[in-house]
């Protein structure tokens, strides 16, 4: 290969865009595709917040309206009052998704700090042990954690459902934590061991503050995580009064006060609960993103 | 050797709350379930051994086959959908154009969204009489009267959950893949275009077998995800008609919960457990070959 053609390497993705490039009409045709692709992927959500948005008669016209005649926040006033209040299930739902994240990183931030710089004795086996819940789904292990939580009297609380959520995403939070962990140059902490500080100190005041995107991203993904989980919800919480989100929004498919399903509330119900997810992945969608490839292939 | 004793202390210590959780609320309820898996128990009595009684039962429980089938039939529809399709999308997506990197936020989007609320939210599309689906279909021409999506027709429902799977999911392989294919030095695929290599060539010498890792590792994680299939068909089809569309998931649910046979479904837990773990282990070898 000439020198000349050497200086003008270009990335992979590059090249095969020039292979597109090589017909007009072709580079077209695959923006086309792009934007359809789109429209596909967004009109669900685009036909749900539009149908929060309709009148309570449209909301239940036969057949369904494409997009709203009428602006109204009716639905909107109905799943505020729908059972125990809205607030108490977005309190219900943000509360285990806090309890979660607090849970991950108070577990997997010395537990992180523990594996990368301290000489554990069976270090790697106790590494395995910890990542036990990636071997055996959640899913199997309920009925005995139901059990085990009727007898410590956690069922219908928060913080039990958040312990369940925690156990889901502990493997993957540990695994974000030792990898940033070990990424921090130990020259860093030196200094400060020999200005005669603590373990905890140099956790604290040296190491916390580089390790902040790890931290933003064990955060994000336990929320995702902690505030979307049915299934254990639904076997967790049997009293209208603690349900989460997903709970609720199960139940108002089935019973309401308008007899069949009030559709228009549980499209605002939809919403509501798409609402933080979206706009956390937009704001921090490098987190998400990075959290994602790294994750994969835990 | 004083200071190394206090660290290797020092770190346990850091180390305890994390390894108590997970013996708690990880490795205790594990053998209890295998413990449980062996009794007859109900919530009424109190538990009695019962030996392999639960699993010959399994053996011998039409719907327990009649779930793991159905199971089985989800994941080997859903998944070559999600493998070519979500392939061709990071294909499309894989250059760093304003467009295409728009593009690939949005099919992620649904990746954010809880299952449960595009459960719930495609439930409604598909719905018979007030589901925009039918009214396009019927619109557009290509039914003369609405679907009905979730009824007698279990194949038509176990379909309509495969597309709104399609949709939630398609954006997570479509991301790695894309940043699979952004690896691969520009170097390669500049002597494959010199050599003449048309665009589909390329793919079939050069990208796919430079991605079949992550190619791989997809298909697992969507297999895996797809045997442990719960929401979709709860809150979708309810398991309708007959429990026909009931997976495995769904089984262990209804036995454990509703019926409180809890040994018995315990024993289902395991088995599910057992064959999932099959599959988990060959991710891991896979991943850490990859890494080495």
């Amino acid at each position: 290969m000439s020198a000349e053609y050497a200086l003008q390497a270009r990335s992979a993705s590059e090249s095969v865009a020039a292979g597109h490039r090589s017909g007009g009409r072709m580079r077209y045709l695959l923006g086309a595709i792009c934007i359809a692709l789109c429209a596909l992927m967004l009109a669900p959500i685009v036909l749900s917040v539009s149908a929060s948005l309709k009148t309570t008669e449209e909301a239940s016209a036969q057949p369904p309206t494409y997009f709203t005649h009428q602006l109204s926040i009716d639905s909107y006033n109905r799943l505020w009052a729908y059972q125990e209040g809205l607030p108490t299930y977005l309190i219900n739902s943000g509360g285990v998704a806090l309890l979660t994240i607090g849970l991950c990183l108070l577990l997997t931030i010395p537990a992180g700090y523990a594996l990368a710089r301290f000489p554990v004795p069976g270090k790697e086996f106790l590494f395995v042990l910890l990542l036990l819940a990636l071997i055996i789904p959640y899913q199997a292990l309920l009925t005995p954690i139901f059990f085990m939580f009727a007898d410590l009297k956690l069922t219908n609380t928060l913080l039990g459902l958040a312990i369940v959520h925690t156990t889901i995403q502990l493997p993957f939070s540990l695994y974000i934590m030792r990898n940033s962990f070990e990424a921090v140059p130990r020259e860093l902490e030196e200094a400060a061991v020999i200005d005669g500080c603590s373990s905890w100190q140099v956790l604290l005041k040296i190491i916390m503050p580089t390790i902040r995107p790890a931290i933003v991203t064990v955060a994000l993904f336990a929320f995702i995580t902690s505030w979307n989980e049915f299934l254990g919800a639904l076997v967790m919480m049997n009293k209208g009064s603690i349900f989460t989100l997903p709970l609720i929004l199960a139940n108002a498919r089935q019973e309401t006060s308008i007899g069949g399903t009030d559709w228009g509330m549980l499209q605002a119900g939809i919403t509501i609960s798409m609402i933080p997810c979206i706009l956390f992945y937009l704001l921090l969608q490098r987190y998400y993103v990075s959290g994602f490839l790294s994750g994969a292939v835990k | 050797m004083y200071a190394n004793t206090r660290a290797k202390l020092i770190g346990l210590l850091y180390l305890a709350p994390a390894l108590l959780f997970v013996l708690v609320f990880t490795a205790y309820p594990l053998t209890q379930m295998v413990w449980m898996s062996f009794h007859n128990w109900s919530i009424i009595e109190p538990p009695k051994w019962i030996g392999l009684a639960n699993y010959v039962k399994a053996y011998t429980d039409r719907q327990f086959w009649t779930s793991l089938i159905f199971t089985l039939k989800y994941t080997l529809y859903l998944t070559p959908i999600l493998m070519v399709g979500g392939y061709l999308i990071a294909l499309l997506v894989a250059q760093n154009t304003p467009l295409r990197k728009f593009t690939r936020a949005i099919v992620f989007v649904p990746v954010v969204i809880g299952l449960g609320v595009s459960s719930l939210l495609w439930y409604w599309l598909f719905n018979y009489n007030f589901g925009p689906i039918n009214r396009m279909l019927v619109d557009v021409g290509v039914v003369g009267k609405p679907i009905v999506w979730f009824g007698e027709d279990a194949t038509r429902a176990l379909w309509a959950v495969i597309i709104s799977i399609v949709w939630k999911v398609i954006g997570f392989g479509m991301l790695l893949y894309v940043a699979a294919i952004q690896a691969i030095p520009g170097e390669v695929t500049e002597a494959a275009m010199v050599d003449g290599a048309g665009y589909w060539q390329r793919v079939r010498q050069i990208t796919l077998p430079l991605t079949y890792r992550t190619i791989l590792l997809v298909t697992l994680v969507s297999v895996i995800g797809s045997l442990l299939a719960f929401d979709q068909f709860f809150l979708m089809t309810a398991g309708q008609p007959f429990n026909k569309t009931a997976s495995s998931v769904f089984w262990i649910y209804l036995n454990s919960f509703p019926y409180l046979k809890l040994g018995y479904g315990a024993a289902l837990s395991l088995i599910l457990a057992v064959i999932i773990l099959a599959f988990t282990i060959f991710q891991m070898a896979l991943t850490r070959r990859s890494q080495a």
